[in-house]
């Protein structure tokens, strides 16, 4: 079996009696401990281009995410607000964790000829996996909204309608993208 | 003894008791806020009353509230009266420990002399030493009344690491007691009133710079606190009070902080002349080639002031050093305590008994 020889660093006297470096620690934690004190003071007086601490302060704040990153779904939208899925099940049959539950109907417009009379996501199901993105042809589904913070008192509570999720500000937090956004 | 200055003396003892107190309550806030100030956060800032948020100052009042609602909870098989004994014992030793610290010269008002010090004894020091001691027993008594390994585990901690690092403890300020020749810690107070070369304070880091450090050290220990809280030990033992919960806990909790605060006196009393004031003398300010009279009482306040800022300096500071070091290992613990500090401290009596041999001579 191969073995790895680690060296260890050999503590020099000054390091084995400990005091100085124990100061040189105290030096460091006091002086970020002054340093922040005197921008939290700034800021306090108005000075807002001085942080003392890099805390993001999370339920009010959000730290930007990726643009990439899959986050809570939504439907896109026609010009005149009705959904761009064309029931063609593609997603529902792409889905790993199986929780995409479509009803399709007819329309009389033949350049459509099918919509979702339903469009049912469980999110309590959903690994985010981003397959329905992919599979869809019509660019109809999408996880861009940002939106992380999914959480429900109950299992019916994760079931999002074709309405929750044409409007996804509905049950967010705050509103990140564009609904209408194309 | 008259009515009056027994009743200012009681008023005098009360106020310093409530500031202790309330010092020990403000150190939960400090510990919180203090660490993330350190490590670029921003801290405990939730707890809001009327929209006020005070710096997280209110999450004291919200910690008191969720400790005194919480259950009381008692593990089955503990010995019922030990178990809630336990903490009292802890902080009832720690609250009477400060009966010896002197807080201020005495107050002379109207004819009348009103010492600032709830017990002026000849074995001041001892005393206080004794009363920490003492203390241990609440924590070994917590541990092994419990029932519970873990709490078992901290208890043994705790008694051979106090009982070892004691030791070190009243060995490192013989040096002191021997130049200042008393066990009474107002006259070591007066005694450090005195000048080198008529500007350098003959404070105790002056005098035995060695023992201060040892002492220190030995003190923290005392405390419990991080970098020597093998008796808690957090992460793999919880520690001693692992089974209590709600205002019990609390004791524990807080009996923690007033070790703080008592260690904080101690060295100010020790080694930073205590409620001397460089340059103050009793009647005033005295310079090189300036003065600046004060009456007495003025005198008398300004100490207790300069007491209580040299306590809060060393409060931040034994903050500062729990939230630098990491964790002592058990081992390492007690070689630092039985073949360190203990030959140092004895080394520095022999260095100290020889140089005031050769100064007196």
């Amino acid at each position: 079996m191969a073995t790895i020889q680690v060296q260890r660093k050999q503590l020099n006297f000054w390091e084995r009696i400990y005091l100085p470096e124990i100061f040189r620690g105290l030096a460091i934690t006091s002086g970020h401990f002054f340093r922040n004190l005197l921008f939290h003071g700034l800021r306090a007086f108005g000075l807002k281009q001085f942080r003392g601490a890099v805390t993001i302060q999370y339920p009010e704040e959000q730290r930007p995410l990726p643009l990439r990153s899959r986050t809570r779904h939504r439907l896109t939208q026609r010009e005149d607000g009705s959904p761009r899925c064309v029931a063609c099940m593609m997603c529902e049959t792409v889905c790993p964790a199986l929780c995409i539950y479509i009803v399709a109907k007819e329309v009389p417009d033949p350049d459509i000829e099918k919509a979702p009379a339903s469009f049912d996501i469980d999110l309590g199901k959903c690994v985010y996996c981003g397959f329905c993105v992919e599979a869809c042809p019509e660019d109809a589904i999408r996880m861009d909204t940002q939106i992380l913070d999914i959480a429900s008192y109950s299992r019916e509570g994760m079931m999002y309608s074709m309405d929750d999720l044409l409007h996804p500000e509905k049950h967010a937090n705050r509103i990140l993208v564009d609904p209408k956004r194309p | 003894m008259d009515f009056f200055p027994a009743a200012l003396q009681l008023t005098a003892i009360f106020i310093f008791l409530t500031g202790v107190l309330s010092l020990a309550g403000l150190l939960t806030w400090v510990e919180r806020k203090q660490s993330a100030v350190m490590q670029d956060r921003i801290g405990a800032n939730r707890a809001r009353v009327f929209g006020l948020r005070l710096f997280g100052l209110f999450h004291i009042l919200a910690d008191a509230l969720k400790m005194l609602t919480k259950e009381n909870f008692i593990p089955k098989n503990a010995d019922k009266f030990l178990y809630q004994i336990a903490p009292v014992i802890s902080i009832f030793f720690a609250l009477i420990a400060f009966a010896a610290i002197p807080f201020g010269d005495v107050l002379q008002i109207g004819g009348y002399q009103i010492p600032l010090q709830g017990l002026d004894i000849n074995v001041g020091l001892l005393y206080i030493f004794s009363m920490l001691s003492i203390g241990v027993y609440g924590v070994i008594l917590a541990g092994f009344s419990s029932q519970s390994n873990y709490s078992f585990l901290g208890g043994l901690r705790a008694s051979s690491q106090l009982i070892s690092y004691e030791i070190a403890i009243g060995s490192s300020i013989i040096g002191l007691v021997m130049i200042y020749g008393t066990l009474n810690l107002n006259e070591m107070v007066r005694v450090q009133g005195r000048y080198f070369w008529g500007w350098l304070p003959a404070w105790g880091i002056v005098v035995q710079p060695a023992a201060f450090f040892l002492f220190l050290t030995a003190a923290i220990a005392e405390t419990k606190r991080i970098p020597f809280d093998l008796p808690e030990g957090e992460s793999e033992i919880v520690g001693y009070f692992l089974e209590y919960s709600g205002m019990r806990f609390g004791l524990f909790f807080l009996t923690d902080f007033l070790e703080t605060i008592l260690v904080a006196m101690l060295a100010a009393t020790l080694f930073f002349g205590g409620w001397q004031v460089p340059g103050l003398a009793g009647d005033g300010f005295h310079f090189a080639n300036a003065a600046w009279p004060l009456p007495s009482i003025a005198v008398t306040l300004l100490g207790v002031a300069s007491f209580a800022c040299k306590t809060v300096f060393f409060c931040w500071f034994l903050m500062t050093i729990r939230w630098t070091l990491p964790r002592f290992r058990y081992d390492q613990l007690m070689r630092l305590g039985w073949t360190m500090l203990f030959p140092l401290a004895m080394a520095n009596i022999v260095v100290t008994g020889g140089v005031m041999l050769l100064l007196n001579r």
